[in-house]
């Protein structure tokens, strides 16, 4: 179980948290503008890396606010910016 | 015959006897013994029957890693649990045991036993109460006294500053957690599981001794050379009288001093170092060990016949070396290399991640070893093919590798004569390593004996991967407490006292509990809702509606936030109104729907279904802070503030007006879809003209601690007026809604359903972007063939179809695979408004199928026609709403 760093509460267990997925994806400012496959890609297509990204977490059991935070997907390394 | 010593036995306590009983048979035994060294002190070698081929085992270790004396017990308050571990299990008055053949027996009855479980932190983590684990404890105390220190250990004997005894360390996770189980924390607690969040981790899990395998090596007396001189030294139990010591290293050269200074004649030594190697044993007519034939090997690594002699023994105390104990390490994701120099693997660089380090033994520091034969498995003594030999029978098949799975090299070679050549595939194909050890004893040999098979290096081989638990552990302890109705938070409403006097039958609404139906004596279900449905559409009926999920929103962006929230526009809903609102995740299927209120030009009260209110909450959250962070509006639920009650029915304005002489209830000042604040029982509350049934309906909100006041109120109020209230539960609410069309999300509903799928298109603006808008003009949103919900007739108006039933064309081959099918039953139910059974369902292009007849064959073989109607079966022009319509 991964211990989490909440910017607000400090490091907390996983089972309070819930995971948000990649971060960074932002809502288009103009989702007519993008073709199917664009809009496609918003939805459902994200990264799958080895090694270190940027990922989204709410602490759902606790202060209830969204953070981003960068993690080795192969080592579960918290904090380390890739 | 006593097994027993005269003197001796560090561990057993000889002023405490005990009586335990093993297979019908009283046993005497001392305080501290385990069972497995009561058993042997009493003469009992033979613990069970082997799992396939029903050969007799005996006891091979002293300690955790038992792969064959493995029983079934009965503890002294009735309690049974099977598959445990003779050698670690300690006796006590009244135990009563039975063998078993090599699988246990689960209670059927409920285990009754308390378990619980606990959080720990601390700065350092050992895990091992041996020499080095103490070390390393002293250590960490010398470095930073003020550090909070916890060694577990799985001896109930371990003591020692920070140590918590007779606990094993069973998983080892990321960011330094890890799970421990603690036997008899009290004396009213079975066990209790430790949650343990470690700054770092130390291992000092010691090093196991390994088996060779050699044909029938698995008789009962042949045990690892270490295990046989702990009985000696702990219990005062001699597990044999004549003993043969085969090994590889310097270990045995301790147990052959503690065997002959009990009085155990050791009548061979066999080292492999000097080219001995035992080949065979004998066994009496029992099964017992009776001899063993000692060899030596030729220059081919072949046995040499000419060499072979035979040494009466009932005991063979065998050595193939010492494994350290890797598996939290490589839990852990640390990892392993072959090491030569003890024939073992050792953890290796780099570690795990999180701080956690290998110390003494579990690093392959292992002392007295000497050098180490590489001897894994002695070739039978019959050459394979041979003319002599009995081709039917496989000179491999007594060769056990895994005891607890009757695995033997001739499985192994069976297995990488298939083609299997990674480690991990020949684990699942041969199951070694899947038994109750986790093979402790039998992994390492395994990996070294496929490696000789395909002439790789053991290193190249590698060990299948550890995974938790690293002994077994119960069901019930891992549940701990969480148990019952401790298992999950149980919700009710302030109104559920009187819901449970009234004999109301529940049901489970997420972690609610709502009324079903409240049966008077002698009615079925369907009767019950047939008169709670009848008096909804006929006089007025009521029903507890406080579960509904209530959001209070506020802030001068609200309304622009509902915008982009709901498919259809709330900034133009007027202060004191209502309106039913629908929104989509962004992939544009429907996710929730609900009435929401304009409390105030800044403010909204939003509902939402029962089981979603959590997770709306939490999608207004997230699209508030992680996309819109500009928009002023703060969400909160409200959801347990408010009692909620809906009265309902053509005579349920008499009975509000009764109730709240204050408010104006007539059509003119109280209009569909508009609420009003009122005071109601004494206390400030609101009511809201909406309705999920069709009818003319109210719903009373006050704060909770008011709400079975407001429902015995309602109640009183229909007495007043001459028209009883009649009770009713989700399955009318359910029954009635579905006459009207109104699907229920989740369960017409199952996230691949969009609003026009629904017959909601009209919702759906296109004056303005909200979520999911984008995704309703991909292409697969518009195929004209998506299903669409309808209504369905069974042709016979008695039969109602179960809900899930598929839907087939009429005409369609029923024997074909897969059938083409047309959509899915979603809701079904007797009607007694329509007077007959009806149904929703998804169907495809269903709006262009009505009037259409389908069929759905049902899984006892009948098939049932049924005919596609409208989703509005009833009171399609909204007639009732405000009252009973003028005749």
């Amino acid at each position: 179980m991964l211990l989490i760093p909440c910017p607000h509460c400090g490091p907390r267990d996983e089972t309070e948290f819930r995971y948000g997925g990649q971060a960074g994806v932002a809502y288009p400012p103009d989702p007519d503008a993008l073709g199917d496959a664009d809009w496609v890609g918003y939805l459902f297509l994200r990264d799958n890396p080895k090694g270190a990204w940027r990922e989204r977490w709410v602490h759902v059991a606790g202060c209830r606010r969204w953070f981003d935070l960068t993690r080795d997907t192969l080592t579960n390394v918290i904090g380390r910016d890739p | 015959m006593s097994w027993r010593l005269s003197a001796g036995g560090s561990r057993i306590d000889r002023s405490r006897p005990v009586e335990i009983s093993f297979d019908g048979r009283a046993l005497a035994a001392f305080a501290g013994d385990t069972l497995a060294s009561a058993l042997l002190a009493n003469g009992i070698d033979i613990v069970g029957r082997s799992i396939h081929d029903e050969r007799p085992r005996g006891v091979v270790s002293a300690g955790p890693e038992e792969p064959s004396a493995l029983v079934q017990v009965r503890w002294p308050d009735g309690a049974s649990e099977p598959m445990v571990r003779a050698t670690t299990l300690l006796v006590e008055d009244g135990l009563t045991a039975s063998s078993l053949a090599g699988k246990g027996r689960l209670e059927t009855t409920e285990d009754g036993a308390r378990f619980d479980a606990v959080h720990k932190h601390v700065e350092v983590l050992i895990v091992g109460a041996g020499a080095s684990g103490l070390a390393a404890a002293a250590a960490a105390r010398a470095a930073r006294p003020d550090d909070r220190i916890l060694v577990v250990d799985a001896d109930p004997r371990a003591s020692g500053p920070d140590v918590l005894a007779d606990t094993t360390v069973l998983g080892l996770y990321d960011h330094g957690f890890a799970i421990a189980v603690q036997r008899r924390p009290t004396a009213t607690t079975e066990g209790r599981t430790w949650r343990i969040r470690a700054g770092r981790t130390v291992l000092a899990t010691g090093a196991t001794e390994r088996p060779i395998a050699f044909a029938n090596d698995d008789r009962p007396g042949i045990m690892l050379a270490g295990a046989a001189a702990a009985y000696v030294e702990r219990y005062g139990v001699a597990p044999g009288r004549h003993a043969v010591i085969f090994t590889t290293n310097d270990t045995t050269t301790a147990v052959a001093a503690t065997l002959v200074e009990a009085g155990i004649e050791v009548v061979g030594m066999v080292d492999a170092r000097r080219g001995e190697v035992v080949v065979d044993t004998l066994a009496d007519a029992a099964g017992r060990l009776a001899g063993v034939l000692v060899a030596r090997l030729g220059d081919d690594g072949g046995v040499d016949p000419a060499t072979v002699r035979t040494l009466a023994a009932d005991l063979l105390a065998v050595s193939g070396g010492w494994n350290p104990n890797v598996a939290l390490w490589s839990q852990a994701r640390g990892t392993l290399r072959f090491d030569p120099g003890i024939a073992a693997f050792v953890p290796d660089a780099p570690g795990p991640q999180g701080g956690i380090e290998a110390v003494g033994s579990a690093a392959g520091d292992i002392d007295d070893l000497g050098t180490v034969a590489p001897l894994w498995v002695v070739p039978p003594l019959r050459p394979v093919g041979a003319a002599t030999t009995d081709a039917t029978i496989d000179p491999w098949a007594t060769h056990y590798v895994d005891l607890g799975r009757d695995a033997t090299v001739a499985t192994l070679r069976r297995a990488l004569g298939a083609g299997l050549e990674s480690i991990e595939h020949v684990k699942r194909y041969t199951t070694i390593g899947t038994g109750a050890d986790q093979g402790k004893t039998s992994g390492v040999l395994t990996s070294a004996i496929a490696a000789a098979i395909l002439g790789q290096e053991v290193g190249a081989i590698g060990v299948p991967t550890y995974r938790p638990p690293t002994s077994p552990v119960t069901f019930a302890q891992l549940a701990g407490r969480d148990r019952g109705w401790l298992a999950d938070p149980v919700r009710v409403t302030s109104l559920h006292p009187w819901h449970v006097a009234h004999g109301a039958v529940f049901e489970d609404v997420g972690q609610w509990k709502r009324p079903r139906f409240f049966p008077q004596p002698g009615e079925s279900m369907d009767d019950a809702v047939l008169r709670e449905s009848s008096a909804a559409r006929t006089t007025v009926a009521a029903m507890d509606a406080t579960t509904l999920g209530k959001i209070d929103l506020q802030g001068p962006d609200a309304a622009t936030f509902l915008d982009r929230i709901y498919t259809n526009t709330f900034s133009t809903l007027k202060v004191g109104s209502c309106r039913y609102g629908l929104m989509c995740r962004a992939d544009g299927m429907a996710f929730d729907d609900g009435v929401t209120a304009r409390l105030a030009e800044d403010r909204f009260l939003m509902t939402t279904t029962t089981g979603n209110a959590a997770a709306v909450l939490d999608h207004l959250e997230e699209w508030l802070q992680t996309e819109w962070p500009d928009l002023r509006v703060a969400a909160t639920s409200v959801t347990e503030q408010w009692a909620t009650v809906a009265v309902v029915g053509p005579r349920s304005r008499e009975v509000v007006a009764a109730l709240v002489p204050s408010l104006d209830v007539s059509n003119g000042a109280f209009p569909f879809m508009t609420w009003r604040e009122a005071v109601i029982v004494g206390t400030p509350g609101r009511v809201f003209r909406i309705s999920f049934s069709g009818e003319l309906a109210f719903e009373l909100n006050v704060p909770t601690w008011h709400g079975q006041a407001l429902w015995e109120a309602v109640l009183a109020g229909g007495e007043d007026v001459g028209s009883p209230v009649t009770p009713y539960g989700t399955e009318t609410l359910h029954v009635l809604r579905a006459e009207k069309g109104y699907p229920i999300i989740g369960q017409e509903t199952d996230g691949t359903t969009t609003p026009q799928d629904l017959g909601l298109g009209a919702l759906v603006s296109t004056k303005k972007d909200f979520i999911g808008r984008r995704s309703l003009r991909r292409p697969d949103a518009i195929r004209p063939d998506r299903k669409q919900l309808v209504g369905l007739l069974p042709v016979d108006p008695e039969v109602r179809l179960p809900e899930g039933a598929q839907l087939v064309a009429r005409d369609v081959d029923l024997g074909q695979s897969p059938v083409p099918m047309l959509g899915h039953v979603t809701s079904s139910y007797r009607s007694a408004a329509l007077g007959r059974t009806f149904a929703l369902a998804l169907i495809r292009g269903g709006r262009d199928r009505v009037g259409e007849r389908v069929v759905a064959p049902l899984l006892d073989g009948t098939v049932v026609e049924a005919d596609i109607g409208p989703s509005v079966l009833f009171d399609p022009d909204n007639t009732r709403r405000d009252g009973e319509p003028a005749a």
